[in-house]
């Protein structure tokens, strides 16, 4: 207490720049910060890793093994898997319940990594082609749910009254009609194929994104930032887009990941019980209802196919949980 | 003497229909009129309707009935275009929660300059943030903080990016809903303090919604004090803190805490009844030049005569 | 006589993705049986959180660096609370011996049981009665000591159908079920309307009366507690900055930070009018300032504060002030203006000390 000068107790002028102060570090913004608490997220991080390599095949993979995915060769059908630096261990040697065809028919140096269908296509194409289009119908359906869906659900949220009523009920009669009967409609009008699962996307794939946005946009409405805006003479456009909008963007951009892989699962169910896709057009689903018929003989057939559908929309549903977690955090400052 | 008449409420309804049965009547016919460049405090608990009385003033809401005369213009019913942008640019509005009126996406420069930018008169970039410049240092904050986001900045000083954001618009009539009562103790006096400033500066008139008195005294010229959608009574600051006639005033007069533990322990607090009073019964009276009161001739007597048995108790039930 | 909770050098921080949040630098207090010690300092959660540290609740990501908090629970034996296990904190502190009443009566009631069942619930979980029909007889009872009129009926009701009020009473009740030691208030009265904020400070000060519980009231708002609080404790930056009397603190302060809470307060007084506020903004804690927080706020500021925290000087046994100001060496400052006149008007006796 003793060892203090006189000096130390001198009264002094403090700037008065320095009493305003906000919080000295500038927190990470919005997307940086989301994507920090992502990162730290195993499950989406796996998942992400594993969407990118399936990508990666999918783009690259029928053009690295020999063979092509349409062409019909009568000598190679019903050909178990066989890959080259595998077989030395006993894995992938071709053979299958104990008889191995690449021997029996003396195909010394012929080598399908994904084994051939019962038309001898190779697999390991026809997979990755499959892939493609299951890449496709998820571009396709997260189009539909932002355009149709989130614009539904901003305009019957927030315009409320009798818009929203007559929406929703709208929405309601075409949720109560089965999916499939849907799609058998559009059969009979169509010819099956990628337009018409499109169309029948069209038709239902965005409600539930309506309602998430919608909901949400129900809880933005009353704050006091969009009354304000109000007051400023902001036309509703405005409000919408420029003041709602850019905060339920976290929750759309979950959404739109959840989506994926039901439009995936979508595509492929059709594709499996004949209303979607037809051989020889190669999709996922194509692939598993004709391997499904092998199953017990040719397991291989069906194997692949679904082990790579089930990788996909597990992954999605990762990175989608990832997303929402870090979107959604928990933990608070104090 | 003689004020301009800026605002003038004539009989105003404001209902909310719940569903067939039930209709609330937030604001249940108010009247009152306020003049050029003073603070007009409108004070009430939760359920006055004050809030729905501000809002329905400003057209968040449409009224159901009543008249609104503002500048001279009718401001109520039907409005065109030419009216409404007319009051956009001259009444403006300020918020109660701090965490809720500024969007939290948005950087403070565009937040504030959102009024402009509606009306197409922010000008080039360069004009644009020298007038949000201007408009952050008139209520003490930086050009520097334009460019951060809300969660930066405390309650007060989001509360005075709201304040910013109303005055950039140059308005001439500027309706503060609750502004500090989400705000502490301390704070709130930094906030009051700024609008009596902002307020000498610009001859700003002001009306000062609140939920308790203690800040009002200070701030206002003259003050309304509402009760389930109804004004119960209406003068100037001395007439309803020295001379309240209405026994709902008094009670929230009573209810101010004062720091001062002497006169607080021995202090006798007033309850109010209301289940004797029926409101529509009732009409403004006057009880001296500027001074109303919500009541009935003998109610009137009564009360000038100190007479509140049935209206006022000492114990809370 | 002896403190019935003894915290001492308290420090907890949050670890935050842009770096440790210091929230509570150094909090000691001490609360004596029967009395009410109020807590003063800005809004948000950190008063909150001192509480909720005593009793285990911080979340995750909050650290406990050092302190201790000494719980009396018998005559001569004490237990540390931070350093019990959340076990023991469950079954016998929180809503047994200590008891918390949070701010908004709106979620702090289960909407879907009747709020008989809920304040029996704290009763029969802890033992506290033999049997339903005992805990009902006391539930009703504490009813009545709440000010709830019609207990029978009210005992059924569910929270949707009470007032702001009755709903902050039914909260005080559940608290109240286990006879608690200790009954912790945060912000009780900031949620609601003036006139009830009266009725329910009344109500418990009225409880204190009747059943003797000792007291934390955490408040923001200096006038609120002028009523009830028989010591005071004025928080800034994480610190404790002053403790006294009620007397000594609302007649006699000598923090400037607490002349600068009294002076924000409008004093119905006609006379005077004034308000001073404070300038700026309370620092940000995951960059703590050396030395004295409030100097640069204060403008009376010396070139010690900005080096280093000042200890706690006595100006009596019972009131302590952490200020360079009344270090022997430092200038003579007077309080405000608007508080000397304040205080000249009402006729003092001379403040009693101790």
């Amino acid at each position: 207490m003793s060892e203090y000068t006189s000096d130390q107790f001198k009264r002094m002028n403090i700037d008065d720049l320095a009493m305003e102060e906000t919080s000295m570090q500038a927190p990470p913004r919005f997307f940086k910060d989301a994507f920090t608490r992502f990162k730290k997220n195993k499950g989406g991080l796996i998942g992400l890793v594993a969407i990118g390599m399936i990508l990666l095949l999918a783009v690259i993979g029928p053009m690295l093994g020999e063979h092509t995915y349409n062409v019909i060769v009568k000598e190679h059908i019903d050909l178990p898997a066989r890959i080259p630096w595998f077989e030395g261990f006993g894995l992938f040697d071709g053979s299958v319940q104990g008889y191995n065809p690449y021997v029996n028919r003396g195909l010394t140096d012929v080598y399908y990594w994904f084994g051939t269908d019962n038309l001898g296509r190779d697999l390991w194409a026809r997979v990755w082609m499959g892939t493609r289009i299951s890449f496709f119908v998820a571009i396709v359906a997260v189009a539909i749910d932002v355009v149709i869906g989130i614009t539904y659900g901003l305009v019957s949220g927030y315009f409320g009254g009798k818009v929203d009523m007559v929406m929703q009920r709208v929405v309601e009669v075409i949720s109560g009609i089965p999916n499939l009967v849907v799609v058998i409609l559009l059969m009979l009008v169509l010819k099956p194929g990628l337009t018409s699962i499109i169309l029948a996307l069209m038709i239902t794939g965005w409600i539930s994104m309506s309602r998430v946005v919608r909901s949400q946009v129900l809880k933005i409405k009353e704050m006091e930032y969009v009354l304000a805006a109000k007051t400023l003479g902001a036309t509703s456009f405005i409000i919408i887009f420029k003041e709602v909008l850019p905060n339920i963007v976290g929750q759309i951009i979950v959404m739109t990941m959840f989506s994926i892989p039901s439009a995936i699962f979508y595509e492929s169910f059709l594709a499996f019980i004949g209303l979607g896709l037809q051989p020889p057009t190669a999709s996922l689903g194509v692939l598993i209802s004709r391997g499904y018929q092998a199953m017990l003989t040719y397991p291989h057939m069906v194997l692949f196919p679904v082990i790579v559908l089930s990788i996909l929309m597990l992954s999605f549903n990762l990175v989608a949980d990832g997303l929402r977690d870090a979107f959604d955090p928990k933990m608070k400052g104090f | 003497m003689d004020k301009n008449v800026l605002l003038d409420v004539v009989n105003l309804k404001q209902h909310f229909r719940i569903n067939r049965k039930t209709t609330i009547k937030a604001v249940n016919g108010v009247s009152f009129q306020i003049f050029e460049g003073e603070i007009f405090s409108v004070v009430g608990e939760s359920g006055s309707g004050k809030t729905t009385l501000g809002r329905s003033i400003i057209r968040i809401y449409d009224a159901n009935d009543g008249e609104v005369t503002f500048l001279d213009q009718k401001i109520s019913g039907k409005l065109d275009v030419k009216h409404r942008t007319f009051l956009h640019k001259n009444m403006q509005m300020i918020f109660q929660d701090p965490m809720a009126s500024l969007n939290p996406r948005k950087k403070v420069l565009d937040t504030v300059a959102f009024g402009l930018d509606v009306l197409n008169e922010s000008g080039s970039d360069e004009e644009r943030k020298q007038r949000v410049s201007e408009a952050l240092e008139s209520v003490g904050l930086f050009p520097e903080h334009m460019s951060r986001y809300p969660h930066m900045f405390s309650g007060g000083q989001r509360q005075r990016i709201g304040i910013a954001r109303a005055l950039i618009m140059k308005p001439k009539f500027i309706i503060a809903d609750e502004i500090i009562s989400a705000l502490d103790v301390s704070i709130q006096a930094q906030v009051i303090q700024l609008m009596k400033k902002i307020q000498k500066e610009q001859n700003l008139t002001i009306m000062f919604i609140a939920h308790d008195l203690s800040m009002v005294r200070y701030i206002s010229d003259r003050v309304a004090v509402m009760h389930l959608g109804h004004i119960v009574e209406m003068g100037s600051v001395d007439d309803v803190f020295n001379h309240p006639i209405h026994p709902y005033t008094k009670s929230l007069l009573s209810a101010i805490p004062q720091p001062d533990p002497r006169s607080e322990r021995t202090r006798q607090r007033v309850f109010y009844q209301k289940e004797n009073l029926d409101y529509s019964a009732c009409e403004m009276m006057q009880v001296s030049r500027g001074h109303s009161v919500l009541a009935d001739t003998e109610l009137l007597k009564q009360w000038e005569n100190n007479d509140y048995k049935q209206y006022l108790v000492d114990k809370s039930n | 006589m002896e403190p019935i909770l003894k915290v001492e050098h308290l420090q907890l921080s949050f670890e935050l993705s842009q770096g440790k949040n210091h929230v509570l630098r150094d909090i000691s207090f001490e609360l004596y049986p029967q009395e009410t010690l109020a807590i003063v300092g800005e809004s948000g959660s950190v008063k909150s959180v001192t509480i909720k540290a005593l009793l285990g609740l911080i979340d995750e990501n909050g650290v406990i660096e050092s302190g201790s908090c000494l719980f009396r629970y018998k005559s001569n034996e004490t237990v540390d609370l931070l350093q019990s296990s959340d076990q023991y904190l469950q079954r016998n502190i929180r809503g047994n011996k200590i008891a918390v009443i949070f701010q908004d009566p709106m979620t702090s009631l289960d909407p879907t049981m009747t709020i008989g069942k809920q304040i029996m619930e704290s009763m029969l979980d802890h033992k506290k009665v033999a049997d339903k029909k005992e805990a009902k007889e006391k539930t009703l009872n504490l009813l009545k000591l709440v000010g709830i009129d019609r207990p029978d009926e009210r005992f059924k009701h569910y929270p949707h159908q009470l007032s702001g009020g009755m709903r902050q009473r039914i909260v005080i009740a559940i608290a109240l079920a286990c006879e608690p030691d200790i009954l912790i208030a945060d912000e009780p009265t900031t949620a609601l309307d003036v006139t009830i904020q009266a009725q329910i400070l009344e109500l418990i000060k009225d409880i204190q009366k009747k059943t003797g519980v000792a007291i934390i009231f955490i408040t923001h708002d200096l006038g609120v507690v002028a009523n009830i609080a028989d010591r005071v404790a004025v928080m800034y930056a994480g610190k404790i900055v002053e403790v006294g009397t009620s007397d000594e603190i609302y007649y006699d302060p000598r923090h400037p930070y607490t002349w600068g809470l009294l002076s924000s307060i409008p004093s119905l007084d006609k006379k005077d009018e004034d308000i001073v506020a404070i300038a700026g903004t309370p620092p940000d804690l995951t960059h703590p300032p050396k030395g004295d927080a409030f100097a640069y706020r204060s403008g009376v500021a010396l070139a010690i504060d900005l080096i280093e925290h000042p200890p706690f000087f006595e100006v009596s046994k019972t009131h302590k002030v952490a200020s360079w100001l009344l270090h022997p060496m430092a200038p003579q400052v007077a309080m405000p203006d608007i508080l000397l006149r304040r205080l000249n008007k009402e006729e003092v006796h001379e403040v009693k000390h101790g």
